[in-house]
């Protein structure tokens, strides 16, 4: 092993339930540094990462809620304040008639919430990362399940650790470089 | 049922029906990637694309010319000020309308086989509010003042109108297009990161890798992009319902005997999504036959969108019923002229293929032979197509040619530059989707993985 600084190890398995097993048992071994990478999402895998995360739907449902409230308030301001317009002696916040605009509106805020917000919560985009630095990690897009456990874990040790993962059944295990 | 399935295999499980039997996800990536990946462009994708192609530049050349003519050169009229224009507006929004269904209703409702064909039926989306969008802009009369339509401080000091539907329909499609394409792209990311590193062409890794914005499918990212793909599913079902009914408002809120109704939110939503699926299908028959994807499209996929077409046809069979119905018995001599002036006037041809193609024809999907047989399946989707087409035609021109006063009533008759910029947007729609399934991938990948019965990695 060369002496240069890793980001960290890389264990590749070949199916999801040894890819969890593997996180199970990582994570009762103590590291917490760790992530798993899958071809398509795997529900166990969150349960098995401690993934409890639930920033999202709010961040979605503060985006609706200011497209909604934004929405009226331009209709408001454009029909009563800005350009009263007497269309069919309708009053000048005839608000019945805002509604499809401001759902409208809603539902868009929402949307780009959503999506910005996931795209940000998950540091993407990222067109970087030490994990591409491997050549096997390119299978963890379409065959291959990996783990990885980062040498920023307190209790990661170059060699402790890859001996570690090795007995758990792993096709291979890799150094990933920085 | 299974024995009908082409493969003739028993499927112990609900997924394997799905999928051809045999598939690891590295037959199936490989299988699906390389449709894309492959630096060899079908010569049939060659010809095809040229043809579409071709209706692009006659579209262009009718713009153009409607650009310095003015709408004149329709065949609209007092009274018809509504032709070809927004019969095609509608129809093709209504198209539009079985991507998000696909993609986002029946994901929530868990439904498995939507899987294959929602990427496809997202994409033909997309195209389809594309080619709707323009015709609204195109038949203003100074379509270089679309941007009046939004809302923004101007000079002029004036605002658009709130109350009116023309202006909701501004956003709700606008919205639509919006939503459908986010939808569209976060589906597409963990795809364009398989595409990244498989490609073997520095172009294409570069391509694809911008698309995927450095996805390595790590769990933490996979979790929060279910929660986003479910919040997306979850907006945008109640979106679709609202684009069909805003576009039914506008005809609704008229005063004009036919379109003065309450049923046609409903009906329109309904009428959308048969459209909607009869394209998907009008599509899908020859593209899974060209790229011999009849592991992945199976049989059942065919069997349960006959059998969604044939659910949704019932209820615009319903909402015909209903129209005569109630031009009956709203007792306004108005409305009972209108549906006279279309069973038995001068348009009454048309009224009488629609009823065939959307009404008659169609019950045919109610023997399975039929829902499993591409070639039949075709046959019917197709003639829903004209079918939807011609109840637009229907509802726009009978109401409108001859409404209150007899002094000015009036016959409509699109003319060439109408029929131009119609095969002009089918060949727009057509090039955007060859173009799609060439750069990238029509099914899902990364959702079909899942799909997959037992995991064997090679």
């Amino acid at each position: 092993m060369s002496d240069r600084k890793i980001y960290g190890l890389l264990a590749e398995f070949r199916t999801p339930e040894d890819l969890t097993a593997a996180v199970r048992r990582a994570r009762a071994a103590g590291y917490r540094r760790i992530d798993a990478f899958s071809p398509f999402p795997i529900e166990e895998l969150a349960e098995a990462l401690h993934l409890h995360e639930r920033k999202l739907p709010v961040i979605v449902l503060i985006g609706g809620l200011v497209g909604c409230v934004a929405g009226f308030l331009l209709q408001y301001y454009a029909s009563v304040i800005s350009y009263p317009l007497n269309v069919g002696g309708k009053p000048d916040n005839s608000w019945p008639s805002f509604i499809p605009v401001a759902f409208e509106l809603t539902i868009l805020f929402a949307a780009f919430s959503a999506v910005i917000g996931m795209l940000r919560l998950n540091s993407l985009p990222m067109p970087y990362h030490p994990l591409f630095n491997s050549r096997r990690f390119s299978l963890a897009t379409s065959t291959a399940f990996f783990l990885c456990i980062e040498a920023a874990d307190r209790q990661f040790d170059r060699n402790a650790t890859a001996n570690f993962l090795k007995e758990l059944g792993p096709v291979g295990v890799s150094e990933v470089e920085e | 049922m299974r024995d009908a399935l082409e493969s003739g295999q028993p499927a112990p499980r609900e997924t394997a029906e799905l999928v051809g039997p045999g598939y690891t996800y590295g037959s199936l990536t490989e299988k699906l990637a390389s449709i894309v990946l492959t630096p060899r462009t079908p010569r049939g994708w060659l010809v095809g694309f040229t043809i579409a192609f071709t209706f692009v530049m006659i579209l262009l050349y009718a713009v153009g010319y409607l650009f310095v003519r003015g709408v004149g050169i329709f065949g609209i009229n007092v009274p018809v000020g509504w032709g070809f224009d927004i019969i095609n507006f509608v129809w093709w929004i209504g198209i539009g309308h079985a991507g998000t269904l696909i993609s986002a209703i029946l994901l929530l409702f868990r439904q498995q086989w939507r899987t294959s064909i929602n990427r496809f039926a997202e994409a033909m989306t997309l195209f389809a509010v594309a080619c709707a969008a323009l015709y609204p802009i195109l038949h203003l009369g100074r379509p270089w003042f679309a941007y009046w339509l939004t809302p923004y401080p101007n000079t002029m000091g004036m605002w658009p109108q709130f109350r009116s539907p023309l202006v909701w329909d501004v956003f709700a499609i606008s919205t639509y297009g919006t939503v459908s394409l986010l939808f569209w792209y976060v589906g597409l990311i963990p795809d364009a990161a398989t595409l990244r590193d498989r490609s073997t062409s520095r172009l294409g890794r570069i391509f694809y890798g911008i698309v995927a914005m450095g996805w390595r499918g790590s769990a933490r990212h996979w979790h929060r992009y279910e929660t986003a793909y479910l919040l997306l599913a979850g907006l945008s079902t109640p979106l679709v319902v609202s684009v069909h009914s805003i576009v039914s408002l506008d005809f609704a809120s008229g005063i004009l005997p036919g379109w003065h109704t309450t049923i046609f939110p409903p009906y329109f939503v309904a009428g959308a999504v048969y459209s909607g699926f009869a394209m998907v299908l009008c599509l899908i028959i020859p593209i899974r036959r060209f790229y011999g994807l009849q592991d992945f499209v199976t049989l059942r996929h065919l069997d349960n969108m006959g059998k969604v077409m044939l659910a949704s046809g019932l209820i615009v069979a319903y909402g015909y019923l209903m129209e005569a119905f109630m031009s009956w018995y709203s007792g306004s001599e108005y409305e009972a002229f209108m549906m006279y002036n279309r069973v038995a006037g001068p348009y009454a041809p048309l009224y009488w293929a629609l009823i065939g193609a959307n009404v008659v024809i169609p019950q045919a999907l109610w023997w399975k032979r039929v829902r499993i047989n591409s070639a039949l399946l075709f046959v019917v989707a197709f003639c829903i197509n004209i079918g939807m087409w011609l109840e637009r035609f229907v509802i726009i021109v009978t109401s409108l040619h001859r409404d209150f006063l007899p002094s000015s009533w009036e016959m409509y008759y699109p003319t060439i530059w109408d029929w131009a910029t119609f095969l002009g947007t089918i060949g727009l729609f057509l090039s955007l989707l060859f173009l799609f399934i060439r750069l990238l991938p029509m099914i899902s990948i990364f959702e079909m993985r899942a799909l997959l019965p037992k995991p064997e990695a090679e």
